[in-house]
Formats: structure tokens, C-alpha cells, sequence
């Protein structure tokens, strides 16, 4: 399994959870996981063809990485907002 | 009582008042995000808000109650055949002729129709495939379809309008699509390249519902109008101060009589003379008149954004318009004179009367 974790609004959307447990491959199926274990988050991390949005960051062990990235069982994805959205 | 919907860029804020008075803020939603546009459809009471969170992308939400829960839609998203294209911004919903359903227009520019009273969405295909689709360019807010004008009693005929792409027009419900290019003079590509260009930066139309074959439509530097549905384009902007906006709203009782905010010029886009006046037609456009009389008339430099400007469809008519300087304006009287109804909100997008 591997562990997403999530701060505000994502973690609004799948009901308070702070972490979430998935399965998949790369960093796209287990966020793809994740939606499909909370629906509400579909479009907000991933666009509709499984891209990370541009302004979200998705970091594995202290790297940023992009969604075909590898996953393996144990590790720990976190997903935060990054310093160059909200710039409006 | 009125209510507004008034987006903006940190927020959806729900204004209710009586006209003639400052409007109190009853419930602000959305907080720190953008909201595109917001409107409630007359026939269900449901309301829309399109919101772009400037990390997490665009996404539409509806509900029964504005001061309650919102639900997320179902799209608009692009299917997954569909090579590369995501949605960034949605910028209108408007409400269709049959029941339960309705249009909505993004960036990039698609149509987008829900049957279900906007809980999800499918694309217009037949638009998306247009071929000359690779020749189209964005204006400085994108490449987006930012208005839907249905025509009253008959759910086959529509008008949308594309910046930078002109108008588009179907008779069989967006299964095909020819363009309404006549008439139509872009001024800021030059002359030699302006025959067969689809570079038509259209601001905003709206169609007189009865005289539905009428349109006025405010352009990238001058005002037009149409009494062919939108197959061709007058200029009618002689007498106006500027012919640069992004507003048009036509009164919904005399399809004569149209409203526009002059703004100086596409490089200063702002009000002439920082004098904030509306310019109303009751000819068809062939004279204009201001009208400015409780609106700032000395030193305003705001802008007004394509839908920040709304009627109530009263008798008299009531108007509202919103700016970038986070300032909320109406009238009571069709315009003569207008009062402040609401101050220090954020940067307006999106101005619609909702109750």
C-alpha cells in the first residue's frame, strides 16, 4: 500500500482523512486510487487526463515528482498546494 | 428585495437590497478563490458558480440555496479521447430552452450541454472538431467561449460567441455549425490580413428576446448589432465615447434599447475621462446617450469585465454592474440615475440578479 497525505480542502474532500492507504504503481494510480476511494476529489489533483495540475505539488521521499513516477509499498506521497498558485 | 450573485477574484458574494439603497452581503462563499461567473437558473432556483482555485483548477458547483451546501458538477471535463485538452476557466452557464437543461462555455473554447439541470456536462463535439479549430488564437483572457444566447421557443437555434473566435451558430441544436464572420472589422490586425481571419474578439453578445433575430454584441473596439440572427454585423458605435467594452446588456422589453460601458481602448481600459457612464440606445443603436448621473464621474479608473453586468427584467428596468475595483453599482430606472450597492469587494468578474 501507499500512504497519500492530504492538508485543506483535499482533505475535505475525503471525509477528514489525513492520510488515505492505495494501492498502485505510480504516483497516477495511487492518486487515481484516491479518487476513486473519495469521488469529491476527482479534478483536483489530477486534470481529465491524469496530469498533476500545475500548481499542485506531489512530493515522494523529498523530490518533487511527476504522476509516471514509481511507487512501491510503504511509501508516502504528499500532496500540497504550491507557492505559485493562488496568484489572482 | 434584490439579490445578486457578484463574483469575484477571492469569492462568491450573494447581495441582497432594495434598490435605490446599499445592498447588505448576506453570505460570502468560495473565500480566496476565483469565482467566474455565478447566476441561478430562473426555471429550477438552482444556482451555478464556476470557481477557479488557483491551485486546484476550475470546477462548477450548483446548489438550492446559496448560503448552504454546494454540490460539485460532473464536469465540464474533456473525455479522455479527446488529445491533451483540459478545462482552465468556465466562464458562463446559461440556461436553455427545454427543461432541465443547459449550456456552459470554457477554456479552451467548448460548448457544453447538461441535461440533468447542470449536475453533469458533455461536450459539443461538432464545435470542438470545427476545422478551422488550428487557425483560432486566444485574446489576452484566453481562448474561451464565453457566451451561450439561446433563442426563445426554440431549442435548435443558438449563438455563442468565442474570443478570439467570432460567433458560431447552429439551427440543429450544435449538431452543425457555420460562423457569423459578416460585417465584422477586426481593427487591430492589419488590413491585409483581415478577409477569411477567424481572429474575431468578441466581448460579449446578447440576443433581444422579442426580437430574437436581433443581436447587440460588444466587440474588441467597436459595437454591433445584427437583425439576421448573427449571420451579419452592423457597426453601430458612432456617438459612443469609445468603442472598446466588454458588456452589452439589451433590454428585454424593447429590442431597440441597449446598454454598454464605453472603456477608453485596449491599451487603457478604462473608463473615458475616468467618468463612469453607461451608454444606453433606444434607436437600434443609431444614437447613444450616458448615462452617469450617481456613478463616479472624476478620476475612476476601474474596469468593467464582460459578465459583470446584469438586468432584472423589470419595468422599470433594473441594472447592476460590477468593476475591478470592487465596486457593485445599480439602477432602478432603466439607468437614468444609479446608486452604490456595494463597496470594497474584491475585483468583480461576474455580476448576475438572481431573485
Amino acid at each position: 500500500m501507499v500512504v497519500v497525505t492530504l492538508r485543506s480542502p483535499l482533505r475535505d474532500l475525503a471525509e477528514g482523512s489525513r492520510q488515505v492507504d492505495v494501492e498502485g504503481a505510480t504516483v497516477g494510480e495511487a492518486l487515481r486510487a484516491l479518487e476513486r476511494r473519495h469521488p469529491p476529489i476527482v479534478g483536483w489533483i489530477l486534470d481529465e487526463h491524469g496530469r498533476v495540475r500545475e500548481h499542485v505539488n506531489v512530493f515522494l521521499g523529498g523530490a518533487r515528482v511527476a504522476e509516471d513516477a514509481r511507487v512501491a509499498a510503504g511509501d508516502v506521497l504528499h500532496v500540497l498546494p504550491s507557492i505559485s498558485g493562488g496568484s489572482r | 428585495m434584490t439579490e445578486l450573485l457578484v463574483g469575484t477574484k477571492k469569492g462568491l458574494f450573494v447581495l441582497r437590497g432594495e434598490p435605490g439603497e446599499a445592498f447588505d452581503i448576506v453570505h460570502r462563499s468560495f473565500p480566496g478563490d476565483v469565482v467566474e461567473y455565478a447566476c441561478r437558473d430562473p426555471r429550477s432556483g438552482r444556482c451555478f458558480a464556476s470557481v477557479t482555485s488557483g491551485f486546484y483548477g476550475p470546477r462548477l458547483f450548483f446548489t438550492d440555496d446559496p448560503a448552504g451546501e454546494w454540490r460539485q458538477a460532473t464536469g465540464p471535463a474533456f473525455p479522455e479521447d479527446v488529445d491533451g485538452a483540459a478545462v482552465k476557466r468556465i466562464w458562463v452557464v446559461e440556461p436553455a430552452e427545454e427543461p432541465g437543461v443547459l449550456y456552459a462555455g470554457t477554456d479552451p473554447a467548448a460548448l457544453w450541454r447538461s441535461e440533468d439541470d447542470g449536475e453533469t456536462w458533455e461536450l459539443n463535439r461538432s464545435l470542438w472538431n470545427a476545422p478551422t479549430r488550428p487557425e483560432w488564437r486566444p485574446g489576452a483572457g484566453g481562448l474561451m467561449l464565453h457566451t451561450v444566447c439561446p433563442w426563445p421557443g426554440e431549442p435548435d437555434r443558438l449563438a455563442v460567441g468565442i474570443s478570439a473566435a467570432g460567433v458560431w451558430l447552429t439551427d440543429d441544436r450544435g449538431k452543425t455549425w457555420r460562423t457569423g464572420y459578416a460585417g465584422l472589422v477586426p481593427l487591430y490586425i492589419p488590413e491585409e490580413a483581415r478577409e477569411g481571419t477567424h481572429a474575431l474578439c468578441i466581448h460579449k453578445m446578447e440576443r433581444a428576446p422579442l426580437r430574437p433575430e436581433r443581436l447587440f454584441m460588444q466587440f474588441h473596439g467597436s459595437v454591433y448589432k445584427s437583425d439576421d440572427a448573427g449571420e451579419t454585423w452592423a457597426d453601430v458605435a458612432a456617438g459612443l465615447p469609445a468603442g472598446f467594452g466588454f458588456p452589452v446588456v439589451v433590454d428585454p422589453a424593447d429590442p431597440e434599447g441597449a446598454y454598454v460601458i464605453p472603456l477608453t481602448a485596449d491599451v487603457d481600459r478604462t473608463p473615458p475621462e475616468g467618468r463612469v457612464r453607461v451608454f444606453e440606445t433606444r434607436d437600434g443603436g443609431a444614437t447613444w446617450a450616458g448615462r452617469g448621473e450617481g456613478l463616479p464621474q472624476d478620476e475612476a479608473y476601474l474596469t468593467i469585465l464582460r459578465q459583470a453586468f446584469d438586468d432584472d427584467g423589470g419595468s422599470p428596468l433594473g441594472l447592476y454592474f460590477g468593476a475591478t475595483s470592487g465596486d457593485v453599482f445599480g439602477s432602478a430606472d432603466g439607468g437614468a440615475t444609479w446608486f452604490t450597492a456595494a463597496t470594497r469587494l474584491a475585483p468583480v468578474t461576474s455580476v448576475r440578479v438572481s431573485g
